[in-house]
């Protein structure tokens, strides 16, 4: 563990001291790494004149791992699972993006079956992502009960991975080619019982915590981000639907059997914190919708494609995007013909949404940071990959 | 705008550009003393308007570095690629952080773990690596590193 | 079974019969210390069991269910840990500030045990300015908190010390306006006056509106006093550790801790006497039967009763509720809980000489 003793030194001393080039009467403070609100291992400098925020600096590379120099070693069957712990909430949006972009090099044509299971896998990651992601909020803002309401559905999510994939975190179960083994038999009972129970349930999130007059007033107003700032800044996802940009990579550049289902792209133009929070709530709905579509109708077929057991691709670049429960996740390959990567990028959401708490923060008081942070939903390990 | 309609744009911005066919989409390569002015025209101009970076990075070559971005625009939906080369021993660029703001943290990030020395950039120091790793410019071909196992 | 005050005026009797006057009030002296210790010891390691089993219950879960039957014990278990926990002084504290800060909140805390009257005729202390005791007593804990906070040497403890000592002074305004009202209505601050006056029927039935508006402000301001959420911000677990006391540890935590939760207690304690009655029993006018039969519950059940009640449903705010935020914390007192109670106070005056209550 590396110790950085100029930033403790200067960062702990009193009030009147100034930090680094502050103004005077300015209070540095470290919020992190270990921190209960930051949902990971990140490092906040702040800068703060009173209550009110003048910069937020992140210090990052607390969880890298040099994935994308590892991945430089990994055959293209084997560095699927390590994507699986950038994002581990969307773990299986990770690995369909690297599938695809497998697929895309190696021509690889995938059965319909295996796209259809894709894609409701897919759909129930991100509700299970959001659903943490609602608990974990509302336990920052100061109401701790809807974090267990939010796990009790999780919980259901997890079961139903868990019969079919064997794992209820790092689900690796996409392969270049489809998926890796078959459906459990329960799977359409498991999953219908579950919609039934989110319908039944769903309305409690409203009436707990989004009708909730104190936590309107939290959220209303604060941490605007306008639509140019948020295209300037790389946002995608609910980060920059709440702003108006529309960026559904499900519905600009479809993939598997997206281009099939209805469902809407959920999109507020109010830019405050409230305006993002209501578009993952409502993607919410519009998942279970995609997913009801689908679930009846899983046609018959192979669940894998045929490929050789050693993949290679050719030589030449390759690009795949997915929507995951964050924003925009992207795979580059740049391959020389070889059976490993010579370069792998992951464009991954979290890095760019972060680069924008600064502008959002600034003016905004300290409590109004741990509220920001909760609607920018993020998620460590897939910014220091 | 497809993309021979986008090739005849670009080379009215620049007529130094060169084009590939590499991958889904249109590659452009330029010469990376053009790049900072052939940006901002690509962001603002009416019939391109590539206001969004979504992908920065580098790739190294052995012999040479190849900076490599990737633009959309939000309006008429048409995504590029541009490359740059850059000398392996001093590789230099100017810095695209002004026009597109997500670049400042990208250029960070390429230049702790490629060496890129990007001019005029505002705040150019290690992001992700923590301190001590300057110049040790891990994701390059050549880094070795006889502790830790690099190649599994 | 005897009522405490045969059991009081039994004790009284031999102690005057043995020695002489001087003596006999000294030892009554040191048994009421020790009983107040002991009920704050008692009520300390209920009410944190209770805590635990009513957040438990409202999020869906079991609560502390191992040791002792269905988790009876946990609190034994809690009060061992932390005697045998390491205390540390950070270093640069104020060390004599340090180690005050708890003794105070503490004393605070028993000192406001004295004008409370359990039972019928058991009251450690009828003074016969008890309201304005309690009102002046309980300010006394803001100090507690700000000492604490400052030699902590420690800029997270000072923010939390700083939002805290700005909310308490804040909402003792509108508890002691709403304390105001029943006074106005009895004409009298001793806290017996009090609940005799309430003997055919309790204030919140007697005086109708003022009254109720009086409760529903009072009941916020004493959350907002003793630091419970969704007023918690000193405290707030999730934006600065621990507030004020995130360098307490050991000993010197489970003084706070005890002294937060024996606060609540007795905030809870005045409202349910000023407002409900007291140890009073459920009367209604001049229904004979029904009172007389009310009478049969002893009284120490009445009030103890009421007072859990107000304890639970404070304890349900905390788990219902999000947190405020200390700008708008403040605004919603002085902007509109402050000219609501000025305005009941007047209301309540005007009913008063009109006798337009019950």
């Amino acid at each position: 563990m590396y110790t950085n003793t100029n930033i403790i030194s200067e960062y702990s001393q009193g009030p009147s001291f100034g930090g680094v080039g502050e103004a005077d009467g300015d209070l540095v403070i470290n919020v992190g790494p270990q921190h209960p609100a930051t949902h990971g291992v990140l490092h906040l400098v702040i800068t703060l004149n009173g209550e009110t925020i003048k910069k937020v600096e992140p210090h990052l590379g607390y969880i890298h791992r040099s994935i994308e120099k590892m991945c430089e070693s990994l055959t293209y069957r084997q560095f699927i699972y390590v994507t699986s712990r950038m994002d581990y909430l969307s773990s299986h949006i990770n690995n369909q993006a690297c599938a695809l972009v497998v697929e895309k090099g190696m021509q690889i044509e995938v059965p319909e079956r295996a796209q259809v299971i894709r894609v409701i896998m897919a759909e129930l990651t991100r509700i299970a992502s959001h659903e943490l992601w609602w608990g974990a909020m509302a336990m920052d803002i100061g109401a701790f009960t809807p974090f267990f309401h939010a796990f009790r559905e999780r919980e259901t999510i997890n079961d139903i991975m868990e019969k079919t994939c064997g794992a209820r975190l790092t689900m690796n179960y996409m392969v270049p080619g489809g998926v890796m083994q078959e459906l459990h038999p329960d799977f359409q009972k498991d999953v219908k019982a579950f919609i039934q129970l989110f319908k039944s349930k769903v309305h409690e999130y409203d009436e707990m915590v989004t009708g909730n007059i104190i936590f309107q007033n939290r959220m209303k107003g604060v941490g605007f981000l306008s639509k140019e700032e948020a295209i300037s800044f790389g946002c995608t996802g609910p980060t920059a639907r709440g702003s108006g940009v529309s960026c559904d990579i499900r519905k600009l550049y479809p993939y598997d059997v997206y281009s099939k289902v209805q469902f809407d792209e959920v999109i507020e133009t109010a830019g405050d914190s409230l305006a993002r929070y209501m578009v993952r709530i409502k993607e919410l709905h519009q998942s279970i919708r995609i997913i009801e579509q689908l679930i009846d109708n899983i046609p018959e077929g192979d669940f894998q494609a045929k490929t050789k057991a050693v993949l290679k691709l050719p030589k030449g670049e390759f690009y795949t995007r997915v929507e995951t429960a964050r924003g925009e996740f992207g795979v580059y390959i740049v391959s020389e013909g070889g059976t490993t990567p010579y370069r792998i990028k992951f464009r991954s959401p979290g890095f760019s949404n972060l680069s924008a708490l600064d502008t959002m923060a600034r003016g905004e008081k300290l409590g109004d940071l741990v509220a920001m942070m909760g609607t920018l939903d993020l998620v460590i390990p897939d910014i220091d990959r | 705008m497809v993309t021979e309609e986008l090739k005849t744009r670009i080379t009215e911005l620049l007529p130094a550009a060169a084009f590939e066919e590499a991958g889904e989409w249109l590659n452009i390569i330029i010469d990376p003393n053009d790049w900072l002015l052939f940006a901002g025209k690509l962001s603002n101009d009416e019939q391109l308007y590539f206001d969004f970076l979504f992908c920065l990075t580098c790739i190294d070559w052995k012999t040479h570095l190849t900076m490599v971005y990737h633009l959309t625009s939000t309006k008429f939906r048409h995504n590029i690629v541009v490359k740059a080369k850059l000398d392996s021993n001093s590789p230099e660029i100017e810095t695209v952080s002004l026009i597109w703001k997500t670049a400042e943290f990208h250029e960070r990030e390429v230049y702790e773990m490629f060496g890129v020395n990007f001019l005029n950039h505002p705040d150019l120091r290690l992001l992700i690596l923590p301190d001590g790793w300057e110049a040790k410019n891990p994701m390059r071909k050549d880094f070795e590193d006889p502790v830790n196992m690099i190649k599994l | 079974m005897p009522s405490f005050s045969n059991i009081t005026n039994s004790i009284h009797y031999w102690f005057n019969q043995t020695f002489n006057p001087t003596w006999a009030l000294i030892f009554e002296m040191v048994i009421a210390g020790i009983a107040v210790i002991s009920l704050f010891a008692i009520l300390g390691l209920i009410l944190v069991l209770m805590e635990r089993k009513v957040s438990a219950w409202m999020q869906i879960r079991l609560g502390p269910n191992r040791v002792g039957p269905k988790g009876l014990l946990q609190s034994f278990a809690d009060t061992l840990k932390l005697l045998v926990k390491e205390g540390l002084t950070p270093g640069g504290a104020d060390k004599f500030l340090f180690n005050l800060a708890p003794i105070i909140a503490m004393v605070v805390a028993m000192l406001l045990m004295a004008p409370i009257a359990f039972a019928k005729d058991f009251q450690l202390w009828n003074l016969n300015i008890g309201v304005l005791y309690v009102t002046a007593v309980s300010s006394i804990m803001v100090i507690s908190i700000l000492m604490a906070g400052w030699a902590s040497n420690n800029k997270y403890s000072l923010m939390g010390a700083m939002r805290s000592g700005a909310q308490i002074v804040s909402y003792e305004l509108s508890a002691g306006l709403s304390i105001l009202v029943i006074v106005v209505l009895t004409g009298s601050l001793n806290i017996s006056d009090i609940i005799y006056s309430q003997a055919d029927g309790w204030w919140i039935f007697k005086g109708h509106i003022p009254v109720v508006i009086a409760f529903i402000i009072f009941i916020i301001a004493v959350t907002a006093e003793t630091n419970r959420a969704p007023f918690d911000l000193a405290e707030a677990e999730s934006e600065l550790t621990a507030g004020f006391h995130t360098e307490y540890s050991g000993m010197k935590f489970a003084l706070f801790f005890l002294a937060e939760y024996v606060n609540v207690f007795i905030v809870c304690a005045i409202g349910a006497t000023i407002f409900l009655g007291g140890w009073m029993p459920l009367h209604i006018g001049n229904w004979e039967g029904f009172n007389h039969a009310m009478d049969y519950i002893p009284s120490s059940i009445w009030f103890f009763g009421k007072t859990f009640f107000l304890i639970f449903v404070i304890m349900w705010f905390r788990w219902t509720f999000p947190r405020l935020r200390i700008d708008q914390l403040l605004n919603l007192e002085w902007k509109y809980l402050l000219p609501i109670s000025m305005f009941n106070l007047l209301l309540v005056t005007a009913i008063a000489i009109l006798k337009w209550h019950f």
